[in-house]
């Protein structure tokens, strides 16, 4: 295979990574301080990728208030998500917080096909992102440059926030212990909220640039994305945001050049993260970066 | 400084306190003590909101405060070091202390309060950067203490300090309730370890399954004839 070639599946893996890394952190950071796998984080991102959408088509706002506006009003979906479906049952037992994840996820899915219609949408992209650039006889659109520079910053603010301001560090306290975070102070409910804002934002950023990227949008296309970031966030160790961008890369870049090599492979192009779910949950149950729970008391 | 009067606790169907009454007069340092399961945890836990009582009041410098949010009531100054030290093990020693200022905003007391913990606790210095899940039972336990005292408490409720350390550290941590104490914070003290508590206290009360059934100063008790029986071991 030509060199071009490699470099230019790496591009897209590096880029298709970017994407389930961006949405993987969203389960990993919800897991951490819950301990909840959001069933409904897909469809939030797929809710993302609708809301830029009728702002461009419906609405004829410019590209980049579209995007603004899709990140804002679905950091509010997460937010209200929490609020409606998880929060009322803080106390119950967690099976219960679990099928009313699955449940908001469903209705989620069958309201978008109700208001959305079913049939499938072509997300208009902007021609900045559908550049066709010659990087040294590599051709590359445009879009797949931009995703893991967009990808890097937020992955940079995320971790300034989370390891450098009080919020964050109220948010690592909340996700050991509520009750002696309740004890400084700390509004847990605002925390998870918080929590659940940041992931949001992030599948919004992902889920434009899945549709400026991939543009076909139908109301079950966080399905498959959501499962895969999910099955990302426990390679890398769930509770664990480098764990989820690691995942995320592996998952990324190991379904592309799957099928950049192997050609008659691309059929299992799917079944390469569950394959790679089961191949770790038998080796390293906790994830790539997950720790041993036992903690020195 | 802090009254309660007449508090009822249920769990279930488990009447946990039973109408008990406590003085926290200003300035003193007060015990409770009594066996497992007496309910001195509920009594704490019942006056920082983090159990809902029954029944009762809870009244701080005139104002009762039954059954009101943990942060308001940690806004009003009374800060509770917990049962197990409960220092965030993921964070370090730095960032812990951070989170006991959280609700403040006075960022350059702030600071001095940090640096009073610090001389307070050197070796918490030495272990700024350390993640506080790593550290010894001894040290978590001076981190929880010096938590607590970021929030600026005037009244410290401490929940077991001396549980699990070993008696030279148990030795430390009375001594420092002491300087705490010095420093003007008025402290409410939960302890099984009753001698070292009532030596300490200016007043004292034993409390069995959810009632009082002695009170008195420290020193009395300490030498009252059922409190040696019952938590002494000291048989005469």
């Amino acid at each position: 295979m030509a060199l071009q070639t490699i470099l230019q599946h790496l591009v897209n893996g590096i880029s298709l990574g970017s994407l389930y890394a961006l949405l993987a952190i969203g389960y990993t950071m919800v897991y951490g301080i819950l301990r909840l796998i959001n069933f409904a984080h897909g469809d939030i991102f797929m809710l993302g990728t609708y809301i830029a959408f009728y702002s461009m088509t419906a609405f004829f706002l410019p590209w980049w208030i579209s995007f603004l506006i899709a990140i804002i009003v679905t950091c509010i979906f997460g937010i209200v998500l929490e609020r409606a479906a998880y929060r009322p049952l803080r106390d119950s037992p967690r099976i219960s917080v679990m099928i009313s994840a699955i449940g908001a996820s469903f209705l989620i899915e069958n309201l978008a096909i109700v208001v959305f219609g079913g049939r499938p949408k072509a997300f208009p992209i902007p021609t900045i992102f559908s550049k066709i650039l010659n990087i040294g006889g590599v051709s590359i659109v445009s879009v797949s440059i931009f995703i893991p520079i967009i990808t890097a910053i937020a992955l940079f603010i995320l971790n300034y926030l989370v390891n450098n301001t009080k919020i964050g560090m109220a948010m690592r306290a909340v996700s050991k212990d509520y009750e002696a975070a309740r004890l400084m102070g700390i509004n847990v409910n605002n925390i998870i909220s918080f929590t659940f804002g940041t992931g949001s934002i992030l599948a919004a950023i992902g889920g434009v640039m899945w549709g400026l990227k991939y543009p076909q949008l139908i109301p079950l296309m966080g399905l498959m994305p959501g499962l895969k970031c999910f099955i990302a966030a426990v390679v890398g160790g769930i509770g664990n945001i480098r764990g989820a961008v690691l995942g995320g890369f592996i998952l990324g870049l190991g379904e592309i050049l799957i099928v950049a090599f192997s050609p008659t492979l691309s059929g299992y192009r799917d079944a390469f993260a569950f394959v790679l779910l089961i191949v770790i949950l038998l080796v390293k149950p906790s994830g790539l970066l997950g720790q041993n729970t036992t903690e020195k008391v | 400084m802090l009254k309660i009067r007449d508090l009822n606790v249920h769990y279930g169907g488990i009447h946990a306190l039973r109408g008990i009454s406590i003085d926290v007069p200003e300035n003193k340092i007060v015990t409770l003590i009594g066996a497992n399961g007496a309910g001195k945890s509920t009594t704490l836990r019942s006056i920082m909101g983090l159990v809902k009582s029954s029944s009762g009041e809870v009244v701080y410098n005139g104002e009762n405060i039954l059954n009101k949010r943990t942060r308001d009531i940690v806004s009003k100054g009374i800060v509770m070091v917990p049962e197990g030290r409960r220092v965030f093990p993921n964070l370090n020693v730095e960032e812990n202390l951070i989170l006991g200022a959280y609700i403040r905003k006075d960022k350059e007391a702030i600071k001095k309060d940090m640096n009073f913990v610090y001389e307070l606790f050197p070796r918490l210095k030495e272990r700024k950067w350390q993640k506080a899940g790593t550290m010894s039972g001894g040290e978590q336990q001076m981190l929880a203490v010096g938590r607590a005292l970021m929030t600026k408490p005037k009244l410290l409720l401490m929940d077991e300090p001396s549980l699990g350390l070993a008696p030279l550290i148990v030795k430390d941590i009375f001594q420092i309730i002491k300087e705490i104490h010095k420093d003007g914070v008025t402290i409410l003290l939960v302890e099984q370890n009753a001698k070292a508590a009532l030596e300490i206290a200016d007043y004292g009360y034993v409390l069995e399954t959810g009632t009082i059934v002695l009170e008195g100063k420290g020193k009395d008790l300490l030498n009252n004839d059922d409190v040696q029986r019952a938590y002494l071991g000291e048989a005469k």
